[in-house]
């Protein structure tokens, strides 16, 4: 059986008792790429020969230098930059750019002893949730191949789903990890704004964007989390408080836990198998100790017009710098200056992303900046405060992470209720700065469904001590998909 | 404002540097139209005497002293360029 359906600590062990080397362990990371990805299509960059190289190297560590990451595979999504390796953001415009310096997260696992394989497929310039929008290929779920992984980290999620990779990193702006983590059973953790240090990322929202940890479990997810925590002088925005420890937090001691249940989760264009896992995993959270209630987050209606406006504004402004000059797509035989920007851009982005960046130049242009864009600014505090309520009472909120299951590839008109349903459960934490985590809860039709807690400001310690006693008190998180087994 | 005409994504495509093409043109006019639309919803949220939230933290300028750090090498940051010359980034004349 591939060691990539193991956990970190139990491949930790083995490393300890020198069953296996850190070599065999990234070996057998390729081999499952190269016998799945045919088919999922999570990669869009493998790094063999760097790997194993520093594989071999890292076997040479003593025991004693080696933490509870080390020697184990991580795919990072081509958004967050890799000296020397190409980061595309799954755009033309960015095809052939070839970063000079590392992101700070990247940094971080290296120092952890973590082995990079690779760079991993997202909607372009993680502009979408289904990631169809990549300029390069489109990435498949695991789970049944003719669904979409969700998005913008598809090939994050996708890439652990299938077993190519323990570890992923994503990026999460209106609920880029936690949704596509609900489509391909996993968990994914959007932290607080300012948790991790964004020194690399390629900027969308810059007052949205996080980067988050992506695996099968929960623990090994507080383990990456903690790995690349903390504040970075690069960013000015990423926060110094302590990180407490969080795996020690993980005793599945629940009792006593206040539960709130909006029930503008809970409503229309929420699919009834959805609705019920979800009050299935409020059982079993019961049966743990905990107790929960219905709330109101009464302007849950309104996240979503609030969260284009401003997304598509500070991302109008951040994809300025693609000017076909210092980097990135440069239109040939152009004559002019101003004939360099309107080309490269026009031939470089695809059309979500023109579709985007009009939209935010006409929510910041003299005319619409107030009714448009400051509106949403103030709406924004409103959706903050109606969380801040919320959790005078209570110390988490639950419900569902996506409205439904994993949508068909291609799939033609989605119904606009549903996607509007989603992008309320997900994008309100991102506007409110607070963690929220997806875990599997359940399965319709082979499909898997994804539970979302939502947690208090740097509060992501109860967030993984309730996931993991869920975690560990139910089956779901031991299903795999199918794809994946035989694999000897 | 309803419809986000074919006229309106030109002119602020013209300020985005994004180059439109006639069926660009018709395209985006019916995509955005859509958004604003959606955004119009907002319009029925009493905001009176909310102030805007322009950032998800509360941030206070750290300060320190006016030393480079973490400089990047220029050959290096070249490396990625298209077109430059003696260390400097080409551009066609502008004058």
């Amino acid at each position: 059986m591939t060691l990539m359906k193991k956990t970190a600590t139990e491949l930790q062990t083995l490393l300890h008792n020198r069953e296996v080397s850190v070599k065999e362990v990234t070996e057998d990371s390729f081999k499952q790429i190269k016998a799945l990805d045919d088919k999922v299509q999570a990669f869009l960059t493998l790094t063999e020969e760097d790997a194993l190289a520093r594989a071999e190297q890292l076997d040479n560590e003593p025991l004693e230098n080696r933490g509870s990451l080390f020697g184990l595979p991580i795919g990072i999504k081509d958004n967050i930059i890799t000296k020397g390796i190409t980061t595309t953001c799954a755009s033309k415009m960015l095809e052939n750019f070839v970063p000079v310096y590392d992101a700070a997260v990247v940094e971080k696992v290296h120092e952890a002893g973590m082995i990079s394989v690779g760079k991993l497929n997202m909607d372009e310039f993680a502009m979408g949730s289904t990631t169809e929008r990549s300029a390069f290929q489109t990435t498949h779920n695991p789970w049944k191949l003719d669904r979409v992984p969700g998005g913008s980290s598809g090939g994050s999620a996708a890439a652990v789903a299938a077993g190519e990779v323990l570890f992923s990193l994503g990026t999460d702006t209106g609920g880029s990890v936690r949704q596509p983590a609900a489509f391909c059973g996993i968990v994914g953790m959007k932290p607080t704004y300012g948790r991790i240090s964004r020194y690399g990322l390629v900027a969308f929202a810059s007052s949205l964007d996080q980067i988050g940890p992506l695996t099968r479990t929960v623990e090994d997810n507080a383990m990456l989390l903690s790995a690349i925590a903390g504040v970075d002088h690069r960013d000015s925005s990423s926060s110094s408080k302590e990180i407490p420890n969080l795996i020690a937090g993980l005793t599945g001691d629940i009792k006593g836990l206040r539960i709130a249940v909006p029930k503008e989760y809970m409503g229309e264009g929420v699919a009834q198998d959805v609705k019920e896992s979800v009050q299935a995993a409020l059982t079993v959270l019961e049966s743990l100790g905990a107790t929960w209630d219905e709330v109101s987050l009464p302007h849950s209606h309104y996240a979503s017009p609030t969260y284009y406006a401003i997304a598509t504004a500070e991302a109008s402004s951040n994809l300025a710098r693609f000017d076909g000059i210092r980097y990135g797509y440069h239109p040939e035989n152009a004559k002019n200056l101003n004939e360099i920007y309107l080309r490269a851009r026009a031939e470089g982005f695809g059309t979500e992303v023109k579709k985007r960046i009009l939209y935010g130049t006409y929510a910041l242009s003299a005319d619409h900046h107030e009714d448009l864009y400051v509106k949403a600014m103030k709406v924004r505090t409103l959706i903050a405060q109606d969380f801040a309520s919320v959790f005078e009472n209570y110390d988490i909120i639950v419900g569902p992470t996506s409205a439904t299951t994993a949508y068909e590839i291609g799939g033609v008109v989605r119904d606009s209720l549903t996607l509007y349903t989603n992008d309320i459960l997900t994008v309100p934490v991102n506007l409110a700065g607070i963690p929220a985590i997806s875990i599997p809860c359940g399965f319709s039709d082979g499909l898997p469904i994804g539970l979302q807690m939502i947690g208090k400001h740097f509060d992501e310690a109860t967030l993984y001590r309730v996931a993991h006693a869920f975690e560990q008190a139910t089956e779901h998180h031991k299903r795999t998909p199918s794809i994946g087994e035989g694999q000897e | 404002m309803n419809k986000f005409t074919e006229e309106d994504v030109r002119y602020f495509a013209n300020f985005a540097r994004i180059a439109i093409s006639d069926q660009d043109a018709a395209q985006f006019s019916e995509l955005i139209s859509e958004l604003v639309g959606f955004g119009d919803v907002l319009n029925e949220v009493d905001t009176e005497g909310v102030k805007p939230m322009t950032h998800p933290l509360q941030l206070y300028n750290v300060l320190r002293v006016d030393v480079p750090q973490d400089v990047l090498d220029r050959e290096e940051m070249l490396a990625g360029v298209e077109e430059h010359e003696d260390g400097m980034i080409k551009v066609p004349n502008i004058l």
